[in-house]
């Protein structure tokens, strides 16, 4: 189908967007790589008075380190991430999750900080920068607030951002040395969404795991940071058993919704054996 | 009624001028403004590729972006891809007639358009990398099996300097 009519506005600096924002707001949706937000148009799912499109703003895609921190700006195409020698050897974790999004032709046009704010719990990037601990900028016409990514994401679909807010900024804190990672995700075919999946990041000092982290895609709704399954590992060489009973604890509490793909109980099955995955080839990776 | 836009876009080296709705997708400028039927539509949400086109060199949805998103952007669909050829065909699309890479030919295009960028590096792909690449791209007649069979003879020949289309009499796939 047709995309409905809406104002378009292409505004060219950060500031033309957060001023259109603050007048639109409750009307207007940002178009950002469009690869999830098109679709929605097409279908007539979505449709807004006014688009925001923020591709011609080019102070908003940039990808650096400063302070020893990673910062993605919100219109990074994903891309250009995937690629990022400096991603890849620093926040791999990132570079793993991306060549699952989608297929390239996708990634060609969409964007790190759309598909982040536009949170969907089977999307990758939402579960990479919560295994992460990123902070999230974000600007109004008012000011600027920070985020950490365990209060950014509410619900399906849905995040703290105001209607008048602009998620600007990525910040992603080093990884501690030592640390492997590892993202599994289990899909009928290449580049589909994921049934489940799961990311991992270990680090091993002295052969015993002094932080884990391990996050859940697919299984509620929105991504999932699970610490029980983190305190399994943290204080011991992480072994076969461990690392079993860590993706028992994983999805303890969890209650996937179920569809003609997968039902419930079969999704947590196959997210208890990601997490497995997951931390299997975190730990593989760890130096020790 | 939105506002109009004049916008101007470089397809295959021309350009292009039209004055459009905002909303008009890139794939419908291309097939009704500019005349360029080559480039198919299918699904029209993004999944099944066959309105693949290159946007700066880079394979991108032309179903999933606006027209007026695309000016001052160099766009590529496979009308241009024997250019230059004097008549012959691009060693994939050779490829693809010889290896039966097509039935009804609908997504063809999508494919040639996705898959021509990578063909430097597929010469050294085992199959599941090259199924991997085209796997944003959907058929509904091949199995794939054949297109696999033509990425890997395009790509072949290309690595070996055989970018000549072949004589009537050169190997088949068989002996290739």
């Amino acid at each position: 189908m047709k995309p409905p009519q809406f104002d378009y506005h292409d505004p060219q600096t950060v500031d033309d967007a957060l001023g259109l924002l603050a007048e639109h707001g409750e009307d207007s949706k940002v178009l950002a790589g469009g690869q999830s937000l098109v679709p929605l148009l097409n279908f007539r799912l979505a449709s807004p008075d006014h688009l925001i499109d923020l591709s011609r703003i080019p102070e908003l895609a940039y990808v650096n380190r400063s302070g020893g921190r990673l910062r993605i700006g919100t219109m990074t195409r994903q891309s250009t991430v995937e690629h990022s020698p400096l991603v890849a050897d620093n926040w791999p974790l990132i570079t793993e999750a991306l060549e699952l999004v989608a297929h390239s032709q996708i990634r060609n046009r969409g964007t790190v900080g759309g598909s982040v704010a536009h949170a969907d719990p089977a999307a990758e990037l939402p579960l990479v920068f919560t295994t992460l601990d990123a902070t999230m900028h974000l600007r109004s016409k008012g000011g600027r607030r920070s985020v950490p990514v365990s209060e950014f994401f509410l619900t399906h679909l849905t995040t703290v951002i105001e209607a008048d807010e602009l998620l600007v900024e990525l910040e992603v804190p080093p990884v501690p040395a030592g640390t492997g990672w590892g993202f599994s995700e289990y899909s009928r075919r290449h580049g589909d969404f994921a049934l489940g999946g799961a990311s991992a990041l270990v680090t091993i000092e002295d052969d015993v795991c002094t932080r884990a982290r391990i996050g859940l895609l697919a299984a509620a709704d929105r991504p999932l940071r699970v610490e029980a399954a983190e305190k399994v590992l943290e204080g011991e060489a992480v072994t076969t058993e461990s690392t079993a009973e860590a993706a028992r604890a994983a999805v303890a509490d969890i209650n996937p919704t179920g569809d003609i793909h997968g039902g419930s109980e079969y999704r947590k099955q196959l997210i208890e054996g990601m997490v497995r995955r997951a931390i299997d080839k975190a730990t593989a990776r760890a130096s020790r | 009624m939105s506002e109009l836009r004049n916008v101007t876009i470089e397809i295959n080296g021309h350009e292009y001028s039209a004055e459009i709705e905002p909303r008009l997708l890139l794939s419908d400028f291309i097939r009704h403004e500019a005349g360029l039927t080559g480039t198919h539509v299918g699904c029209e949400h993004g999944v099944c590729g066959a309105c693949t086109v290159q946007m700066d060199g880079a394979p991108v949805r032309s179903c999933l972006m606006f027209a007026v998103q695309a000016q001052g952007h160099s766009l590529r669909t496979v009308e241009a891809m024997n250019e230059g050829m004097d008549g012959a065909l691009h060693p994939l699309q050779q490829a693809f007639h010889e290896c039966h890479g097509l039935q009804c030919g609908f997504c063809t295009p999508g494919f040639l358009m996705s898959i021509e960028p990578i063909l430097p590096e597929a010469a050294d792909w085992d199959e599941r990398q090259i199924r991997e690449a085209i796997a944003g791209n959907l058929c509904r007649c091949t199995g794939y099996q054949n297109i696999v069979l033509s990425v890997q003879l395009a790509a072949k020949r290309m690595r070996d300097g055989e970018i000549e289309p072949p004589a009537p009499d050169a190997p088949s796939l068989a002996e290739a």
